[in-house]
């Protein structure tokens, strides 16, 4: 059987693996990644598991790993992703990558703090610079100033140093408060930013000089300076020792720079040399760190000589899991074999599809609303023609379809490149990982434009219009209102149609809409019946599929009935209508002509109503000989429906219930011990086996049987009417389309083609421009939204609701890759 | 010289592709009077007196105007391509340079 409709037939295996040969087989197997573990110690902390200290291992040379990427993308070095992906080592190799890690992480750890201490210095010397250059002005000053003063007072001493350029008036105020305005502070700006060494950033500062008298002043004053973070620094007084100072300065500040420069060639050096290496060894470290985790879910014999194992696996696979295994026997060197044997559970096997890359897509679409139940069939495969179907009913456009055709198609072109960028943009990835989803669709809406026969809102004549103007006088032109009704009873109507899609006269006539209303509703509706009633259809298999013969005769047959017997029956008087009524002027067809052709809607109403529809005189009241009569067998039939379904199931699980018990005092009072013990071993298994519906409600009591009987009945029977006008959806979404493509088309593109003389041509490049945004951004991007959501519901609700469960949980196999694309994450670590 | 950015250059590309193939093609259609576009040409009125000879005149006019126009534009398009396409050759040589 095709693993596209169900999910894989799964089992549980035990797997014994001894302890040499564990690391290097589960290794193998997450290579493969076809095998999901189950946790055997669920109780036992993360901290009290075997193999915790690997795994601590790990997380510290992932630390070590990061800070390197870190400083490589500090430095603006390109990381060489080759693509490749080894294996993961060997454990004794650890030892060896955690050498090379502690090195590259000292040695990075200490070129930084040199260069750190190194840019300090630098700092500190260019700020000394800058004071020996500014304070001189000062100091020229305050020479000047003291040359008048000289008898006033002693000297006055003074402190220069640096401070941050947005502290200074409050550093200023400070100072005048804090020394009653007994000192006298000047400060200049630099000019260029200052590297701060700690944290890199560039910042501006001042440079201040404090003149003052006495030690009680200068110690209140270093104070200050000391809460305002400035720094302080020597200066001496004398101007010829500041000029040698100044002279210093400048030589040492040349000195730091050549070695400054060469650690940073030193840094470069050995960061370009990590990462030629880096993208490999991330790798190595998660894939070891995965396979410690997995083993950390394994079980430790009693003699320590084996590890056990619990894991689903897919019974088609069984072989290359055999394969794998020993293949990592052999790379361990070990001798015996693991042993791979497979168990007998009560449990629910997850649900596995196998998916490529065009069929992922849709199989992402169903796994958003539920997980399928075991083995149950799996609507992907119908969803691939009916979803873009669907959508395309409701997004019929020719131009728009060949936009979103080609966006896709560029995609799905350009697949690899694309997918080698990795791109972070959510919006962007959700498109790209539903590219073939969009380019069915695209295909599939430029089908429905074309029958629509709808571009840009406007049709193409390819085959010559059906219609004709005929004994057109000049009198007729004069009173001809702006638009045209069409009427096929006239001779304007050649008598034969179009040879495929709408008719392109159709996209100026006056009566247009209603027209296409009356197509598109009722194309509306009998899609949606055969999508209905072929979502009951797979029930069947389900129910097939699982033996439960009883819900074919009690739920699968009054299903069909109700649903073919009043809504098929609805689509096939659609059809009756179709093919028997047709517009005529003729008096020998008037029974067959506009008049007499009866609504679809009302005679179904008056069906289920049991009234008589009301017909026009010279009318007949039948469409058929004998409808009256069929429609009333009809309903009576799918009225019977109902208690049918409501009550045959509940029914027949309670007489079924009675018969065992019968049938087990009978036995127990005939042999009594034996017979328990008999009981007691039997009943076990077919508990167990009771995982999938209607089995697992032989435990529920009775009136609980009913409730959900008759939830599920009312459920139906309700859904089939409200289902049936929902799939309205379509026409409606289909006109909503057509009329804001029309109107765009009016209100903005119209403007410029209207305009006439030779600036017309100008004013259409502008005008084209802003309508092809608009379309794009509107038509394409929004309607097409809308129309997907509408589809994504009508499937959801209308079409899984007959069928589908839903209940079951996915296969997370262990594999490398996800691991890897999923940023290290083991599914496991929270 | 790029003067619009890489992304800006694409855009303008594929809109000038798009502008050419279209307004091309309904230039054609207007040329041969496709009645699906007669909705857009320059309003003619049919007023009492007007000779039905003048009116099909007038909207045969029209039509041929309005081809013209489409293909103006179209090649005004052609010039956008060609900007754009250099631009898009600038932002890559430039991007690789560096």
């Amino acid at each position: 059987m095709g693993s596209l409709f169900r999910s894989a037939e799964m089992t549980l295996c035990q797997l014994f693996l001894q302890s040499e040969a564990a690391y290097a087989c589960v290794s193998e197997l997450g290579e493969l990644g076809l095998v999901q573990f189950r946790d055997l110690n669920p109780d036992v902390n993360v901290f009290q598991r075997k193999f915790v200290n690997e795994v601590r291992r790990c997380d510290e040379m992932e630390r070590k790993l990061r800070y390197l990427e870190n400083e490589i993308k500090k430095d603006n070095i390109p990381i060489a992703d080759t693509g490749e992906n080894p294996e993961a080592p060997q454990p004794r190799e650890m030892i060896d990558l955690e050498a090379t890690f502690e090195k590259l992480e000292n040695e990075l750890r200490e070129v930084n703090q040199n260069a750190e201490a190194l840019k300090r210095n630098y700092l500190e010397l260019t700020e000394l610079k800058q004071i020996l250059r500014k304070t001189q002005v000062f100091f020229d000053e305050h020479y000047f100033f003291k040359a008048e003063t000289v008898n006033y007072r002693t000297t006055l001493s003074f402190v220069a140093g640096v401070i941050l350029r947005e502290r200074i008036p409050a550093f200023e105020r400070m100072l005048w408060r804090a020394c009653r305005g007994n000192v006298f502070l000047r400060q200049a700006e630099i000019e260029t930013p200052l590297e701060d060494p700690s944290t890199g950033d560039r910042v501006y500062k001042s440079v201040f000089i404090i003149f003052f008298q006495g030690d009680q002043l200068k110690t209140r004053v270093k104070k200050i300076c000391e809460g305002f973070r400035a720094t302080l620094y020597p200066c001496p007084e004398a101007p010829t020792d500041r000029r040698e100072m100044a002279m210093g300065v400048m030589t040492r500040i040349e000195d730091l720079k050549t070695v400054l420069g060469q650690t940073q060639d030193h840094r470069h050096r050995v960061l370009v040399a990590a990462a030629k290496n880096i993208k490999n060894w991330v790798i190595k470290v998660r894939k070891i760190k995965a396979i410690y985790h997995t083993l950390n879910l394994f079980n430790l014999d009693v003699t320590q000589k084996c590890l056990i194992a619990e894991c689903w696996v897919p019974v088609l696979d069984l072989e290359n899991i055999q394969l794998a295994l020993r293949r990592g026997t052999e790379r361990s060197g070990s001798s015996v074999p693991p042993i791979l044997n497979r168990m007998d559970t009560p449990e629910d096997p997850p649900t596995y599809n196998s998916t490529n890359k065009f069929t992922s897509a849709f199989q992402v679409l169903i796994d958003a609303y539920g997980v399928a139940s075991y083995r149950e069939m799996n609507p992907s495969p119908y969803t691939i023609i009916t979803f873009p179907f669907l959508f395309a009913v409701m997004f019929g456009d020719l131009g728009h379809g060949i936009i979103l055709t080609l966006f896709a198609a560029w995609m799905v072109i350009k697949e690899k490149p694309l997918a080698a960028k990795k791109s972070d943009n959510e919006i962007w990835n959700i498109f790209f990982g539903g590219r073939y989803l969009i380019l069915v669709m695209g295909f599939f809406s430029m089908y429905t434009g074309f029958i629509y026969n709808d571009f840009f809102s406007k049709s193409l004549n390819v085959f010559g219009s059906h219609w004709q103007t005929v004994n057109l006088t000049t009198e007729n032109i004069k009173i001809l209102p702006g638009s045209v009704m069409l009427d096929p009873a006239t001779n304007n109507y050649t008598g034969t149609p179009y040879p495929i899609g709408l008719d392109p006269v159709w996209q100026l006539a006056g009566n247009k809409i209603i027209f296409q209303n009356s197509f598109k509703m009722k194309i509306s509706i009998i899609l949606g019946i055969i999508h209905m009633l072929f979502g009951v259809t797979i029930s069947l298999f389900n129910m097939r599929y699982f033996n439960e013969k009883s819900d074919i005769l009690y739920e699968f047959v009054p299903r069909v009935i109700f649903l073919s017997f009043l809504f098929l029956y609805m689509c096939i008087m659609m059809f009756i209508k179709w093919f028997k009524y047709y517009a005529n002027n003729t008096a020998k067809d008037y029974v067959l002509g506009t008049r007499c052709a009866p609504s679809i809607l009302i005679t179904f109403i008056d069906m289920v109503l049991q009234k008589d529809s009301p017909v026009e005189p010279g009318c007949e009241p039948e469409m058929y000989p004998g409808q009256m009569v069929l429609q009333k067998f009809l309903f009576v039939c799918a009225i019977l429906c109902v208690p049918w379904m409501l009550l045959a199931k509940p029914i027949f699980i309670m007489r079924e219930r009675k018969q065992k018990e019968l049938h087990h005092q009978i036995t127990n009072t005939l042999e009594n011990g034996d017979a328990e013990a008999f009981h007691n071993n039997t009943s076990a298994p077919t508990v167990q086996h009771g995982g999938h519906g209607g089995h697992g409600e032989e435990d529920s009591g009775t009136g609980d049987l009913f409730i959900t009987q008759a939830i599920h009945t009312i459920e139906y029977v309700l859904g089939s009417v409200s289902h049936t006008a929902s799939y309205l959806r379509l026409w409606a979404l289909s006109l909503a389309h057509a009329q804001l493509s029309e109107v765009l088309w009016n209100m903005v593109l119209s403007k410029g083609l209207g305009m006439g003389g030779w600036t017309g041509g100008i004013a259409l490049y502008i005008i084209f421009a802003f309508w092809s945004c608009l379309t794009i951004s509107i038509l394409v991007l929004m309607e097409g939204l809308s129309a997907f959501l509408h589809t994504l519901r009508l499937h959801w609700v209308e079409f899984q609701s007959k069928f589908y469960k839903g209940t079951g949980y996915a296969f997370q196999p262990f594999a490398f890759e996800t691991i890897l694309e999923g940023g290290g994450a083991y599914p496991g670590e929270d | 010289m790029p003067v619009c950015g890489p992304k800006l250059s694409i855009c303008g590309i594929v809109l000038s592709i798009w502008g050419i193939i279209q307004l091309g093609l309904m230039g054609v259609f207007y040329y041969f009077g496709a009645v699906a576009l007669a909705e857009d040409i320059p309003e003619v009125s049919f007023e009492h007196g007007t000779k039905l000879k003048d009116f099909y005149a007038k909207v045969d006019a029209g039509y041929t105007q309005n081809a013209y126009n489409c293909w103006i534009a179209a090649l005004l398009y052609l010039a956008t391509l060609v900007f754009s396409a250099q631009q898009f050759w600038a932002n890559n040589r430039s991007s690789l340079s560096v």
